[in-house]
């Protein structure tokens, strides 16, 4: 029997150029841990005071901190969900046009035009709800007062200006289409066309062909682009800042002129202005929506990791 | 023992075919189209009419695709059988979902262009609004701290998330990797005015509290960069096939050369297209800018000394802060709008003309 040593591994040279290369790559993934540690670390530690804080050192809190924080809290994802519940059969309907209604031709250039919406800045997009939108919305919101009060959401009296938290998530639902609509896409592009092929063969329709083969296999691609929407809904600032008039409220009702704020919007509204433990007040508002926005961020990411077991192989 | 297997009877009621049933021609559909349109839109010229309004375009054009939606599914669920009227009624329903997204793209382009132009002159691009009330007055000041915050935050963040992006797809592998794509993902879900606060407090805690410089703006905007320029770039690097980086080992060309002679080259063209476009996605942020880097009415060019106005802040404090007379004021915010979009489509615009024109030549 002939025993064999293990050679010892074959190791590369190494040169001086690698080295730097190498070393600086690793230095890049460094800072962006680095970065991330930052802003956690600053705004933590400029948050600290203002748990603590009262209306006796903060002019800014009525009562305490959580007081302050919850109807911001609240104005901030009920903005976020009702922009979702506008954006996401809008961009399912959008996606579905570009990737099985529209002729293949036309399609990308469709798509293009979809994200043009996303460069518009959110600057130009609170103009334009004030300008353009929240007029023009006016009038349906007194229709729907007059003939519809009996539905709590509805109930008055109608906002005379129309810069209701419902015009805010009309604009907040513009603004997240895009991201939403370019994720749809990609999952509904990604149906096997042998299943859709299989269901036409079958005798299906169009719709029955989509019903049972392409909503099925981007159901769970939907799901997470709907989280990542929401992501973005949350931390929208400008646009809600200058649409929505903010009373600090905290109320379901969509048309009144009575509306909750966001955090985001509060933040940038009341920052310039903020001086001594006001600051810190509304650091830690942001530290808030930095967990918030984190937390709904993960759930997508776990989203789509589910995804990836069960697609691609069959 | 003999089976008798029963054959079962010739049914007398023939089985429908709903595929081969009568079917509607195409032109049947127009003319729905077109009735329920002029119904709709008739109803309306009389309301416009009566209570002396304007016509309500918006209304006409989503009442007639709804109308329009549910004649055709009625229509063609009578001739055509239910399920091709459901399958008519949700085509309608996804081209009109279509429709309704192009309604403010068109709207927003439409205002911009037509409410800016009043004041799109050589003024606007030639004066600060160094002490200028009421009418008159530029953005120039805006527009140079735009150029020079987003200038030094691409200084920033290209070189780090272009190492990154290397580091992820060429040396980076198991726990470490997996760890910086998620601290990646993370950086992606930062709201913006978050980076603003964060840059704000590192300011404040090392240079007193309320410093306010540009440079802090800049670094705002970097910690929203980062994380697209490596997303794009990493996108991009992976996209280069491995026998290019396979041949070039196999001459004998050490890893580093072969990233930055073979790979990188590759790859160029996108990785340039996501760099533009993640610069597009930047220079319109305002709360960042706002809280970071204030906001004022004089030129600055230093970045590390003193408030630095930018575009978007400049529209917004314009629109927040009206003078006397206020139209002046929104007109100037509207000015400063109409600049803002068109550096962001030209970004856009340059960003996939160069995707294009210099697109690696694939072999086949």
């Amino acid at each position: 029997m002939t025993t064999t040593t293990q050679a010892p591994p074959i190791r590369g040279k190494q040169r001086a150029g690698d080295r730097v290369f190498s070393g600086s790559a690793v230095f890049a993934g460094a800072m962006i841990l680095v970065t991330l540690g930052a802003v956690a670390i600053f705004l933590i530690v400029q948050s600290v005071p203002a748990l603590f804080a009262t209306s006796e050192n903060a002019s800014i809190l009525t009562t305490n901190f959580w007081d302050y924080v919850w109807p911001l809290l609240f104005g901030t994802v009920w903005a976020a969900a009702l922009a979702l519940i506008i954006a996401t059969p809008l961009s399912i309907g959008i996606a579905l046009f570009i990737s099985h209604y529209a002729p293949r031709r036309l399609a990308s250039v469709l798509g293009y035009i979809v994200d043009l919406l996303a460069a518009v800045p959110s600057v130009v997009f609170g103009l334009w709800g004030i300008g353009v939108l929240a007029p023009a919305v006016q009038p349906l919101y007194s229709w729907l007062v007059d003939n519809m009060g009996w539905f709590p959401l509805f109930a008055g009296p109608v906002s005379g200006t129309g810069r209701t938290i419902l015009t805010a998530a009309v604009v907040l639902a513009v603004m997240v289409l895009p991201i939403m609509t370019a994720i749809n896409r990609e999952v509904f592009l990604q149906t096997p066309v042998l299943h859709e092929e299989a269901a036409l063969a079958l005798g299906a329709t169009r719709w029955e062909m989509i019903r049972t083969a392409v909503l099925p296999f981007g159901a769970p691609g939907m799901l997470s682009a709907g989280v990542l929407g929401l992501g973005r809904a949350l931390g929208e600032t400008m646009a809600v800042a200058m649409v929505l008039s903010a009373t600090g409220a905290v109320t379901f009702q969509l048309l009144t002129s009575v509306n909750p704020s966001t955090i985001a919007a509060n933040i940038a509204l009341s920052f310039p202005e903020a001086y001594g433990i006001n600051i810190n007040v509304l650091i830690a508002t942001g530290l808030i929506l930095f967990i918030v926005t984190f937390g709904v961020n993960a759930l997508a990411r776990w989203v789509v990791s589910r995804r990836k077991e069960f697609s691609g192989a069959n | 023992m003999a089976t008798t297997t029963t054959r079962p009877a010739a049914s007398s009621t023939s089985v429908e075919n709903s595929l081969a049933a009568a079917k509607l021609p195409t032109y049947a559909l127009w003319i729905v189209f077109g009735v329920s349109f002029a119904v709709v839109g008739a109803v309306l010229l009389l309301i416009a009419i009566a209570s002396e309004a304007e016509f309500n375009y918006a209304g006409w054009l989503i009442i007639g695709g709804l109308l329009y939606a549910l004649s055709t599914w009625l229509f063609s669920s009578l001739v055509e059988g239910r399920r091709r009227g459901m399958d008519r009624f949700i085509t309608a329903l996804v081209i009109g979902a279509f429709v309704i997204a192009m309604i403010p793209l068109i709207s927003v382009t439409w205002t911009v262009v037509s409410l800016g132009a009043a004041r799109f002159d050589i003024e606007f691009f030639s004066y600060s609004m160094r002490n200028v009330t009421g009418e008159g007055g530029g953005a120039l000041h805006a527009i140079v701290g735009t150029l020079e915050m987003t200038g030094m935050a691409a200084l920033i963040s290209i070189p780090i998330g272009l190492m990154t992006s290397i580091y992820l797809v060429e040396y980076g592998r198991g726990a470490v990797a997996r760890g910086i794509t998620f601290l990646v993902d993370v950086m992606t879900g930062i709201p913006s005015i978050v980076a603003g606060l964060f840059a704000y407090s590192l300011f404040s805690i090392f240079l007193g509290p309320g410093t306010r410089t540009g440079f802090a703006g800049s670094i705002a905007l970097a910690v929203l960069m980062i994380p697209v320029v490596v997303r794009s770039s990493e996108e991009m690097l992976r996209l280069v096939p491995n026998e290019l980086r396979e041949a070039s080992y196999a001459l004998g060309v050490p890893k580093w050369l072969t990233i930055v002679k073979v790979v990188l080259p590759t790859s160029i063209a996108g990785i340039t297209t996501g760099i533009m476009l993640s610069i597009a996605r930047v220079i319109g942020e305002t709360a960042p800018l706002l809280i970071a880097a204030g906001f004022t009415a004089s030129m600055n060019y230093n970045l590390f000394e003193g408030r630095m106005s930018s575009l978007p802040v400049f529209v917004y404090t314009q629109y927040a802060n009206q003078g006397n007379p206020p139209e002046a004021y929104l007109d100037r915010a509207w000015a400063g709008a109409l600049t803002l979009i068109i550096i962001v489509m030209a970004l856009n615009l340059v960003a996939r003309l160069v995707a294009r024109t210099f697109a690696p030549k694939t072999g086949r």
